[in-house]
């Protein structure tokens, strides 16, 4: 699914932000992405839907040399990709179901697809019955759950969390955490990128941890590793 | 090429956009439109500026090229005869023109007749001159015409050379003076005009940079989730192309109306032999398209410059 070899990426700064990386993420994996602030988590999650280029090194994405890849074939690269921050990015003005609808529309799925498609994710992370509200009126976990939907309604082949939980109460990131492993379960493979030590030893994955841009441990079934 | 194609093809993409889709790009640059609400009055107030001073050079520098042409067909040539010559000189000198090479015909006038055409061609004012019908200034004429407009010159010329000849007039001078006038009143609207043009783009793209401001975090989702960058840009060029066809209705309407008040009030008085005003129908159809057609490009224009700019997609 996912084959990072000797990847390299400097910032036009100087500042190195992984040195040399070589990593391989099957299809179907749940696999935890921790370290510290400034490790490299997030340049690591940049690289695979493309936001960031690797100055040296080969990455593959769902058979694509990302690499080679042409500019404007990155909007297909990323529609096999969903992406969840901690910030959960939903527009405000829109409601629920048109924040998910979204994610269909600029990719023109025909509206009866986008129905239909939108109903059964909404069900999925148990929002059917808010689709009508606006984010402001949700709870933050809710919001995730809305833009996890959004992330999963066109039936990526990975979705990538960088810290989707960061903002949200214990209790609310086990709503998340279950619904993540939901789509897990059903086949996508999930990166998620995580401080919380208490998701990642409760919930027993695989665990690459990233310290100074190097990787420093790549273990199934890993714990947290780290004191807070 | 052929790769790239079959990836196209199958990532489940078609090249040409979707009705709906075009659909969805109207829909939001017309919103945008809405969004930005002084931004865009001062952009169409800019194209409105521009377009109007644009038709109103055109119409005249149309004008004035179509009767420097039409003074340019008129093939006559006025030879105006010696007052001391004599009829067999008269006679003589017509015998001479007409063995000129390219001219097809010569025909007299008296200087009688000269003076009543002048008379008659002056209308009401016409009249005072008839005090000079006992004592005509006025010389005998010979009108010649050339076979072909392009060997007036020669032929006039060649009469010139004639005896008993006192002057030849022909359209040259008056051709070569409005030339002349039109090449100038070209040159100096042509400099405001391209200075205003780029005001209008300038302010267009000022007012889509904004609209792209306010909908960065959209933007931004648009391209996390796929969106190609040409489904993020088409918006704005709607928007830009409707900031231009908005700012060209006014011009389109002063074109209209001007033109048909001064058509219908002024054809009259200054059409003499060669002035003639291009006929409303369909010059003024066609300055208003031409017009609009200007609006919609600069407008396409500014947004252009700033999705370059502004939309890093």
């Amino acid at each position: 699914m996912i084959t990072m070899e000797n990847v390299s990426k400097t910032y036009s700064n100087g500042v190195t932000a992984l040195n040399d990386i070589s990593i391989h993420i099957d299809r179907g994996e749940f696999v935890y992405i921790v370290g510290p602030s400034g490790a490299g988590k997030s340049s690591f999650i940049r690289l695979i839907y493309r936001e960031a280029k690797p100055t040296k090194g080969k990455i593959i994405v769902s058979d694509r040399d990302l690499s080679k890849l042409k500019e404007r074939h990155i909007p297909y690269l990323r529609r096999d990709i969903g992406v969840v921050f901690q910030d959960f990015k939903l527009l405000q003005k829109l409601t629920v179901y048109e924040n998910v609808a979204f994610a269909l529309e600029v990719i023109e799925t025909s509206p009866r697809s986008i129905k239909r498609r939108v109903q059964e994710v909404l069900k999925l992370v148990g929002l059917e019955a808010k689709e009508k509200m606006i984010p402001s009126e949700l709870s933050g976990g809710e919001q995730q759950r809305v833009a996890i939907a959004r992330a999963i309604v066109n039936n990526p082949k990975v979705v990538i969390a960088d810290e989707p939980t960061g903002n949200l109460d214990p209790d609310t990131s086990w709503e998340i955490m279950k619904v993540l492993e939901d789509i897990n379960s059903k086949g996508t493979t999930i990166i998620m990128a995580t401080h919380s030590k208490h998701i990642v030893n409760t919930i027993k994955r695989r665990v690459i941890a990233i310290e100074d841009g190097v990787i420093v441990r790549d273990q199934q079934r890993g714990d947290y590793g780290y004191e807070i | 090429m052929k790769m790239e194609l079959l990836y196209e093809i199958n990532s489940g993409v078609t090249t040409a956009m979707k009705f709906r889709t075009l659909l969805r790009h109207i829909r939001e640059g017309t919103k945008n439109i809405f969004r930005n609400g002084w931004m865009t009055f001062a952009s169409i107030a800019a194209v409105t500026t521009t377009l109007i001073l644009v038709a109103v050079f055109l119409a005249l520098v149309l004008n004035l090229d179509q009767m420097a042409r039409n003074i340019e067909q008129d093939v006559q040539i006025s030879t105006l005869i010696d007052v001391t010559a004599d009829e067999d000189q008269i006679v003589q000198l017509g015998e001479e023109i007409e063995q000129i090479d390219g001219v097809a015909e010569v025909q007299f006038s008296s200087n009688d007749n000269e003076l009543s055409k002048l008379i008659e061609s002056m209308g009401d004012e016409g009249q005072a001159w008839s005090m000079f019908e006992q004592d005509n200034p006025l010389n005998h004429v010979y009108i010649v015409e050339a076979g072909v407009p392009e060997e007036t010159e020669v032929i006039a010329n060649q009469i010139e050379e004639l005896d008993n000849v006192e002057n030849v007039l022909y359209g040259k001078e008056v051709v070569e003076q409005l030339f002349q006038f039109n090449n100038y009143a070209r040159a100096i609207g042509l400099a405001l005009i391209i200075g205003l043009v780029f005001t209008a783009i300038f302010l267009i793209s000022n007012t889509i940079k904004i609209t792209i401001i306010a909908r960065s975090t959209e933007i931004g989702i648009q391209k996390l989730v796929g969106a190609t960058n040409s489904f993020i840009r088409w918006p704005f060029f709607v928007e830009g192309a409707l900031l231009g066809i908005l700012g060209s209705l006014a011009p389109v309407a002063v074109i209209l109306g001007g033109y048909y008040y001064i058509y219908n009030n002024f054809a009259n008085v200054i059409n003499f032999r060669f002035v003639e005003l291009l006929p409303f129908d369909p010059f003024a159809w066609q300055l208003s398209g031409m017009v609009l057609v200007i609006g919609a490009v600069i407008g396409v224009w500014g947004s252009v410059m700033s999705v370059r700019k502004f939309l890093k997609v």
